[in-house]
């Protein structure tokens, strides 16, 4: 089975966020790969443990995402596909899914596999957009995943219920949390890692064109939530603490 | 400059979701005194047109086919092009829901118009529109638009106050027919985990816990202090690696972004992470054995203590009140 991971390079969830000349302060913060797409990852690497076949991983982004990429090989998978996005000065979730697409056109694939969401940017946008372009169907926010005969049986999150899906492969699926463990990488990973094939694509190689994939919104300003004041801490006996509480509530928050 | 609106609605067990009526309402601030058409899709869901009229709806399309009455991606997209194709909206809204994400990125590229996603606020600037959405979970906040073609944006449930209902206005409801087939996925079963039917990403109050209920029976109280209030629980990245709970309830940056009018936190302690998913409540209250805990900085109302003594005098306490309440 080939399978394809989507995958994205994002600020670890432990970093707070600064704001630098109207942009977010990236220098300083640690990165991780974003960890709905570590699901994804883990998945593709079952699959093929399951099924064989071959994973590879694809990004788009800038030369320091080799870092997780070769983390991604360092798990198991077998190929990474860096594509170079250093050329746009403006990128949205559109132009990342036609680049993603233009390289998967071109593959044979079994199953595509990615986050549902990032914790960054957090649209969720990319994983339908790609199949949309690809013509094949999707399946989000999955828990569970069983192939037979080139049949999918899915069970996904649908905020808080289940959904069991059947469909037949190639097809585009979204990870949600629950969907397994994703591993940690070994150290005879890591080593191996470093001489597994890591590929880099600039635009040109996919013949893309900058216009075609020009970017159709814009952010005008990234804020930060205003602070918030110190709320109160309570005192006195439990009972008399709950008292206050259920009157403040009453009175003062007015959501009682 | 005025524009024609569409508004995807949304129903769920037969009636229609409250995000529905608040995409109204951002639908009529983009409409700019425009017109505003409410879409119903089901198998048959006439019946509800009626009901987005009176909370601002101008007219109303339903498309009632057996192929709709479970969501699925394909029936779902073909319905709605369908309707796109007939009225040539300018704007299209949707709320930010389990159907919404899955829909609403493929429409974008079949209408070869640019998306935004979780909206929280809608702004106008001139005659662009501008829409606020949350980064990094809520850390931080990004304004922004859509450069050419339709405005398309997907709004996160609770956010967007829905216009007074007015049960006097009225409008015409149309009901076409669609051609839907070659449907790639098959539903074969829906298994529902959600109790009391309330939704974490709607719910006005989450009472939620973390690895201060040291096992699952801890939740119980929890669920108690919730059912009364008619909210639901909600639970820490710690709680479900633990194994106390289920991951589809876990609130925050990798798990559910939830703005409830009221959080009650119990025994959390406030990672970052968790406080990226719920530090945008209106409202927020930790109840944790540790004063020095985070939590208490995020939280508008603090009590020091061990939750399993405090919730329970909460929930006792309150019924007292609410029941003082009924009798007025």
């Amino acid at each position: 089975m080939n399978i394809f991971v989507l995958m994205k390079r994002t600020f670890d969830t432990e970093e707070k966020i600064l704001i630098n000349n109207g942009k977010i302060e990236e220098s300083g913060a640690e990165f991780i790969i974003n960890p709905y797409d570590e699901y994804a990852i883990e998945e593709a690497i079952i699959l093929r443990e399951q099924h064989g076949g071959e994973v590879t991983v694809v990004t788009v982004g800038e030369e320091e995402t080799e870092k997780e990429l070769r983390t991604a090989l360092a798990m198991g998978v077998d190929k990474a596909v860096l594509i170079k996005s250093d050329e746009l000065d403006v990128i949205d979730q559109f132009t990342v899914s036609m680049i993603l697409a233009a390289y998967l056109k071109n593959q044979e694939y079994d199953m595509i596999i990615g986050g549902n969401v990032t914790v960054d940017g957090g649209s969720g946008q990319v994983g339908p957009s790609v199949a949309e372009i690809l013509d094949i169907p999707q399946v989000t926010t999955i828990t569970n995943l069983e192939i037979n005969d080139m049949k999918a049986t899915i069970v996904r999150d649908v905020e808080g219920n289940e959904e069991i899906v059947e469909v037949s492969l190639p097809v585009l699926v979204t990870a949600q949390q629950g969907l397994n463990e994703p591993r940690y990488p070994s150290l005879p990973g890591i080593m191996k890692a470093k001489k597994k094939p890591l590929v880099k694509l600039e635009l040109d190689d996919l013949n893309l064109d900058v216009d075609d994939i020009e970017a159709k919104s814009e952010t005008v300003e990234v804020f930060l939530p205003s602070a918030k004041q110190a709320g109160k801490v309570l005192e006195g006996e439990n009972q008399t603490q709950v008292k206050e509480l259920i009157s403040l509530l009453i009175s003062e928050a007015k959501v009682i | 400059m005025a524009k024609k609106v569409l508004v995807i609605a949304e129903v769920r067990n037969g009636e229609l979701r409250q995000v529905s009526y608040e995409a109204i309402a951002a639908g009529q601030k983009i409409a700019d005194g425009g017109e505003v058409v409410g879409v119903i899709l089901g198998e048959k869901v006439d019946g509800l047109a009626n009901s987005l009229i009176h909370y601002g709806a101008d007219r109303v399309v339903v498309v009632n086919h057996s192929s709709l009455k479970y969501y699925t991606t394909d029936a779902f997209q073909q319905a709605i092009l369908k309707v796109i194709d007939l009225e040539n909206p300018q704007g299209i809204i949707l709320g930010h829901t389990a159907q919404g994400k899955d829909l609403s990125p493929r429409l974008a590229i079949k209408l070869n118009t640019g998306l935004i996603s979780d909206v929280i606020a809608v702004e106008k600037n001139g005659e662009e529109d501008v829409f606020i959405r949350p980064i990094y979970s809520g850390k931080a906040f990004e304004r922004k638009k859509i450069k050419k073609g339709i405005i398309f944006a997907a709004i996160r449930p609770n956010n967007i106050n829905s216009l007074k209902k007015d049960e006097s206005r009225t409008g015409e409801v149309s009901i076409i027919s669609a051609d839907i087939k070659d449907l790639r996925t098959m539903v074969k079963d829906v298994v529902r985990k959600v109790t009391g039917g309330v939704d974490l990403s709607e719910a006005k109050v989450i009472v939620s816990g973390g690895r201060g209920v040291k096992k699952k029976d801890g939740f119980e109280p929890l669920k108690e202090l919730a059912d009364l209030l008619g909210g639901a629980v909600g639970a820490s990245r710690g709680a479900c690696d633990a194994g106390y709970c289920d991951y589809s309830l876990q609130i925050g940056q990798t798990g559910k972004v939830v703005t409830p009018e009221l959080y009650i936190a119990c025994g959390i302690s406030g990672a970052i992470q968790h406080l990226a998913g719920m530090s945008n409540s209106k409202v927020i209250v930790a109840i944790n054995k540790d004063p020095e805990a985070p939590i208490f900085k995020a939280a508008d109302y603090g009590i020091v203590g061990d939750l399993f003594e405090i919730v329970p005098i909460l929930t006792e306490e309150l019924k007292k009140v609410l029941k003082v309440e009924e009798l007025v």
